[in-house]
């Protein structure tokens, strides 16, 4: 049987729903799941691991060496617990890609980057070419099989199942002290997370300003959306890096996306391709984004978004 | 073994150029890649701009270029070298080359070159695999600080922001190490054409994995591969009202 072992994503106080993705995943392989979280406070994260459904035990890393996701600190851990597994997962977050990798280099075993589909629990597809090409990867006989999962592949499975075991490993007291945590910033904009939200909105250059970029925000929040960006904006210093939707961004999975003022280059493409409708709006008739959008929308956007608040709140949003 | 000079290790890798729009083989065997426009990674271009800046500061007295590809793969190395490179070396093998077996091969490269930094782009925009610099680190056991979109050099330590999906985080980590590039950390400088001339003169040296002790050891195997499954043509929509209604029909807002 597979024993599957899902890398938590956390911050010490609440699962990130990028997990409750991967362990989809993991059920998409099929076989018995267990969640591993290293952290300095674990018990809330594994007590929400441990409520998800398919998931029947939790093994907590619980160390002042982990306050913070250092690869480097984390990878040997794992490594030690890794081996009595048949598959590793990891969501493709900045945290997993960081993590998974450096994880297989000390199993000495390769990895897959992005699962975006399981055919079989050793045979998954992956993108590749800024998603303008799917692979299918067969891995045969190897054993760990180290991947990441693409979060807009996979629905969260339901939380609220009965609670699986929790159990503390020990974590080993020499661990590397050459990678230190100085610091983190995020610009909290009080909108629903980017990775996950059902409906966002993100602008492009043609915003022209931080000031004007403002507008996105307006009609976010009239929408309930997360806010994104393209990467020209996100150069441009209209909006933060983690806001950046596309290849090298976040990859998503709305049911509504709506780009306003951003031309469509394929790198950004390929993060929204999964979103189930993409509205555009641009004043350039020939923007490859209308080749992709299910509503595309030629105006100037600075006349149409404040004409889209106004009809949506005329309609009681 | 080469003195202990202040060395950065770049690795470029040869892949296709970004603004190809890549077509699947009929046969589904692979990616069409002959006759396509090829050029460097473009974040190991960047890499190469830092690897570059940090030598004009005076805080790395030689910059080497390493590519892991096939005998065309000289190509991109020479420009290398026209954008600033002292040396490259170029690792022969053809074909795909799995993240794992390009670390093994780095980690040799690192143990004959003795650098305090191995700068490499973040991903291949190829196989988009993300792994390479990790693997190395691991297989090293020196840190990471990957996604990096500034890189501060001080004595025998790099302070560096990273892209992460919270924001900026910032690490310090003990040198040696493996920097992993993102798009922030620079723009790389156009290539000059003296500086072309020049890099005809540089030394490009080739070197064999099997001799290094890293001879690839490919274990996934690609069984097919497919065009992403395209969207279905959409609708232009005249006006905002136009638009509001079409997405109330279906429920979007």
């Amino acid at each position: 049987m597979n024993r599957i072992l899902v890398i938590a994503e956390h911050d010490g106080r609440r699962l990130a729903e990028a997990t409750a993705r991967a362990v989809a995943c993991a059920q998409a392989i099929g076989g018995e799941i267990t969640v591993a979280v290293l952290g300095a406070e674990v018990a809330e994260p594994a007590r929400a691991a441990a409520s998800l459904a398919g998931v029947a035990h939790v093994l907590t890393f619980a160390a002042p060496a982990n306050a913070h996701a250092l690869a480097a600190v984390q990878a040997p851990q794992l490594a030690a617990v890794a081996v009595s597994f048949s598959h590793v997962l990891a969501p493709s977050t900045t945290f997993g890609k960081d993590l998974l990798p450096r994880l297989a280099a000390l199993l000495d075993v390769p990895a897959l980057s992005d699962v975006m589909a399981v055919e079989t629990a050793t045979r998954f597809r992956r993108p590749i070419y800024a998603g303008n090409a799917i692979v299918t990867i067969e891995a045969g006989e190897l054993r760990p099989i180290l991947a990441t999962v693409r979060l807009a592949s996979f629905e969260a499975v339901a939380t609220g199942a009965a609670a699986a075991a929790i159990e503390a490993v020990a974590v080993p007291p020499e661990l590397p002290a050459h990678t230190r945590f100085i610091s983190v910033t995020s610009q909290d904009s009080g909108r629903p997370d980017l990775a996950t939200a059902r409906r966002v909105v993100s602008g492009g250059r043609a915003l022209g300003s931080a000031e004007k970029f403002q507008l996105v925000h307006e009609l976010a929040a009239v929408l309930g959306a997360a806010v994104g960006a393209s990467r020209a904006a996100v150069d441009a210093g209209y909006a933060p890096n983690d806001l950046q939707v596309g290849q090298t961004g976040k990859i998503i999975a709305p049911q509504l996306y709506v780009a306003l003022g951003i031309s469509g280059a394929i790198q950004h493409m390929t993060g929204i391709k999964d979103a189930r409708a993409i509205v555009a709006i641009n004043k350039d008739p020939d923007a490859p984004i209308f080749e992709a959008a299910d509503y595309g929308l030629v105006a100037d956007l600075f006349e149409a978004v404040p004409q889209l608040i106004a009809e949506l709140r005329s309609r009681g949003r | 073994m080469i003195s202990a000079m202040k060395r950065i290790l770049v690795g470029i890798k040869r892949v296709v150029d970004f603004n190809v729009r890549i077509r699947v083989k009929a046969d589904n065997s692979g990616v069409i890649t002959e006759g396509v426009k090829q050029g460097i990674n473009p974040f190991d271009e960047i890499a190469l701009e830092e690897a570059l800046r940090l030598r004009e500061q005076g805080l790395a007295e030689e910059v080497v270029a390493v590519s892991i590809g096939p005998p065309d793969a000289q190509n991109q190395l020479r420009t290398a070298l026209a954008m600033g490179a002292d040396r490259a070396l170029l690792v022969n093998h053809a074909g795909v080359i799995e993240p794992l077996d390009a670390a093994r091969i780095l980690l040799k490269v690192a143990e004959r070159e003795q650098p305090f930094l191995v700068l490499l782009g973040k991903q291949a925009i190829d196989d988009d695999n993300n792994q390479t610099g990790q693997m190395l680190a691991g297989l090293w056991n020196r840190p990471q600080a990957t996604f990096a979109s500034t890189l501060e050099i001080r004595e025998g330590i790099a302070r560096v922001t990273r892209e992460v999906d919270a924001g900026l985080e910032v690490l310090e980590i003990d040198l040696p190490a493996v920097v992993t590039a993102d798009l922030r950390l620079n723009e790389p400088r156009f290539v000059k054409l003296p500086d072309i001339i020049k890099a005809r003169k540089k030394p490009l040296d080739t070197l064999d994995p099997a001799a290094l002790g890293a001879a690839p050891r490919p274990r996934l195997t690609a069984v097919h591969y497919a065009p992403p499954p395209a969207r279905q043509k959409g609708q232009r929509v005249k006006d905002v009202a136009e638009l509001v209604a079409s997405l109330a029909a279906k429920g979007l807002v």
